[in-house]
């Protein structure tokens, strides 16, 4: 007759435990994160395609030594480039030097892998992930990225 | 038209309006609170709070095509969801919301919201054996064997009210509990030291009679597809969902009615209707706030509970209070 009344009474309790629970929860903040209006920063590790890095003067820290396009194993990379002639100081002269500019950087992202290749094998930290996640099409050319471009419109 | 004809017109036309509104806002609510029990905001897309999916919800139902499903009985399946919606806005007739707001103040009127009460199940078995599913039966079978046993401690319970206000007019057993809290049935009196666990019987039970959560097994969707409607689309469907609640509605009045001293304020200040809609409106919140905290029980366990615990306790209670109402 004791073991009847004691276990009525442990069970209801244990209800009461429960319904304690979901009644604090009830008054904390809702965690959701309302998606297409909303959406939360990427972690500092997170990987989505690449993307330019720029220097002070805004122009792309890239040096066009294709060192990315060599690394990377889906050879979605395609970069192109051309001379220029500049003026430079050196031991207190002016002489006219040459350097290489980027004109092109492609990336086709219907074959990367993500891998991060061409962004360890870059020298002159000129590469970097992005943290676009957004990525969604019917059409794949939608992810044939001009990353020049995307540079010029970031800046602007 | 003469005026009595009007008057009860109009107060079956509130009465449906009352209903079918609670109904529609109080899916409403529940997915709300189950959002916020859950930690997530529930429906806040159409208007402001989502204060416009019940009308949304609404439509997308009644344009859908009401399939029959082939080896149904047409009669039976068309017949149960209008059996399920009819006890339920019938009942509200009787419902006194306050001293003067009843559409028909009846003698009996705890018996014949009992009655209308066990029409619904039957409207469950019609619809689980109408639609011939398998499902559909077992679930009906389940649900009227559950209805069954739980009405017998809910009117073992109500017996103990009636021998104690001597009457079965509703409005006359709130009257006797007007004057402020201590004059409510919930709390112990001398001819009736067990109110409390009465209180807490007769709960159980009208959330096992309105089949909900965590006795909802009539509806158990992770091993009857849907339960009884699970052939039912469109307002068929509807119908079934929209009595549900009003039965809820219906419930928590008459915890309200009979416990809770139906429209008195607890302190004897100022009764009226809003502290009848204050109480069912708390009461339903604890019916959600259970439904959202408590898994479904199997179905032993839930007749184990009415036989072996509820129906013993509320007998002794009713031995209890006819012996002290000699005594006093």
């Amino acid at each position: 007759m004791g073991a009847y009344f004691s276990d009525i009474f442990l069970g209801l309790w244990s209800l009461c435990i429960g319904l304690g629970i979901t009644f604090k929860e009830f008054f904390k903040p809702v965690v959701t994160v309302p998606y297409p209006y909303k959406t939360i920063k990427m972690s500092e590790r997170y990987r989505g395609h690449i993307e330019l890095i720029e220097n002070e003067e805004g122009k792309p820290k890239c040096v066009a030594c294709g060192m990315c396009q060599r690394a990377c194993p889906s050879g979605c990379i395609s970069l192109a480039s051309k001379s220029v002639e500049y003026e430079a100081e050196v031991k207190g002269e002016m002489k006219t030097k040459k350097k290489k500019v980027l004109t092109k950087y492609d990336l086709n992202f219907t074959t990367c892998s993500l891998c991060g290749q061409c962004v360890e094998s870059c020298g002159f930290g000129a590469i970097t992930f992005s943290k676009d996640y957004n990525l969604a099409s019917s059409r794949k050319e939608d992810f044939h990225f001009d990353l020049l471009n995307r540079l010029k419109e970031r800046n602007s | 038209m003469s005026l009595t004809i009007l008057n009860a017109v109009v107060a079956v036309v509130i009465a449906i309006a009352f209903a079918a509104l609670n109904a529609a806002y109080l899916v409403w609510a529940e997915r709300r609170g189950a959002g916020r029990i859950q930690r997530r905001p529930g429906p806040n897309v159409n208007g402001p709070l989502g204060l416009l999916q019940p009308p949304c919800d609404g439509i997308k139902l009644m344009t859908k095509q009401l399939m029959i499903p082939g080896g149904a009985d047409k009669a039976l399946f068309m017949v149960a969801p209008v059996l399920a919606m009819v006890p339920a806005i019938t009942s509200f007739v009787t419902v006194p919301f306050s001293d003067t707001i009843v559409a028909r103040s009846m003698n009996i009127g705890v018996l014949m919201i009992f009655a209308f009460a066990s029409l619904g199940a039957m409207a469950v078995l019609l619809a689980g054996w109408g639609s011939r599913n398998k499902y559909g039966v077992m679930a009906s079978v389940r649900a009227v064997s559950q209805n069954i046993s739980y009405e017998i401690p809910m009117l073992i319970t109500v017996i103990t009210i009636v021998m104690m206000t001597g009457t079965m007019n509703l409005k006359e057993i709130v009257g006797a509990q007007s004057g402020g809290i201590l004059n409510w049935h919930i709390v112990p009196s001398l001819s009736s030291p067990l109110m409390p666990i009465s209180f807490l019987i007769f709960f159980i039970c009208s959330l096992a009679e309105t089949n909900r959560a965590p006795f909802d097994l009539g509806e158990a969707e992770s091993e009857l597809v849907a339960g009884f409607h699970t052939e039912y689309g469109s307002m068929g469907f509807g119908l079934f969902f929209m009595a549900e609640y009003a039965n809820i509605v219906i419930g928590a009045s008459l915890i309200t009615i009979l416990f809770l001293g139906g429209w008195d304020c607890p302190l004897g200040l100022f009764p009226g209707v809003w502290w009848f809609l204050l109480k069912i409106y708390l009461l339903i919140f604890s019916f959600i706030w259970i439904r959202w905290t408590f898994p479904r029980t199997t179905i032993y366990g839930l007749l184990n509970l009415s036989w072996k615990i509820l129906i013993p306790i509320s007998l002794f209670n009713l031995l209890l209070t006819a012996g002290l109402l000699k005594v006093f």
